[in-house]
């Protein structure tokens, strides 16, 4: 299980702050992480239609979208920070 | 010897001069202190509050690795960085960075080096609460910041 966390505009197009799920071994890279969730829903499609604009934290570090997952225990769903 | 950066965030506000004395007190080695606040502006009273949300852990550890870069680029002697979340009403702190270094102009670089990477990398959201008592849209990022943040590379 691989728990997943949302904030901002991702959060409430999504519906929910959090989540554990279990990743098909299709889901290698952060890229294929989200292209998954694509599949989840309609509101997951809508959250995440422009993935050029979404950022990703694997255990609270930002990676890129083509680093792979590992066995990342948090991974952390957003849109660009916004902050100061 | 590296300093170790105050790295706070916090719902309640924040006094700038008990912060400014507790960075300075015991440290004579300071010649200049540069003092950055970032405050809600009421956007040509039409804005009642900013809500400010956070990504708890990685805000405070992402901060933290931001105090280091700065300490190490710029010699600084003190730094402190506090982020405010939650709702934070017209006219009130939102941010507080003060660098503290021996000459002024690695303090004033060592500030502005902090919030041009924490608007950019720290995980802080900002929404907009209209005066009218509407929520409005996110804040959306802007390029300006990037580019900001990208001159020091």
């Amino acid at each position: 299980m691989t728990k997943l966390v949302y904030f901002a505009w991702v959060r409430e197009r999504i519906g929910k702050a959090e989540e554990e799920i279990t990743l098909p071994s299709s889901v290698v890279t952060v890229a294929d992480l989200l292209n998954h969730l694509k599949t989840m829903g309609e509101e997951y499609e809508t959250a995440l239609q422009f993935p050029d604009v979404i950022r990703v934290a694997i255990d609270q570090e930002h990676v890129e979208h083509d680093e792979p997952i590992g066995d990342a225990r948090e991974i952390g769903i957003f849109p660009p920070m916004t902050g100061g | 010897m590296s300093i170790s950066p105050t790295i706070r965030v916090q719902r309640e506000d924040f006094d700038l001069q008990a912060e400014i004395d507790a960075l300075s007190k015991g440290n004579p080695g300071i010649g200049a202190i540069v003092t950055f606040s970032g405050l809600c502006r009421d956007e040509g009273g039409t804005l009642a509050a900013l809500e400010l949300e956070h990504y708890p852990g990685m805000a405070e550890a992402e901060m933290t690795r931001i105090a280091a870069m700065a300490i190490g680029r710029f010699k600084l002697v003190g730094l402190t960085a506090i982020h405010r979340y939650g709702k934070i009403a017209a006219g009130e702190n939102i941010v507080l960075v003060i660098a503290a270094a021996p000459h002024r102009q690695a303090a004033f670089d060592g500030a502005n080096f902090v919030m041009d990477y924490l608007k950019t990398s720290a995980p802080f959201w900002k929404k907009e609460h209209g005066k009218d008592g509407q929520e409005r849209e996110w804040i959306e990022a802007k390029d300006v910041d990037d580019t900001a943040r990208d001159k020091w590379k």
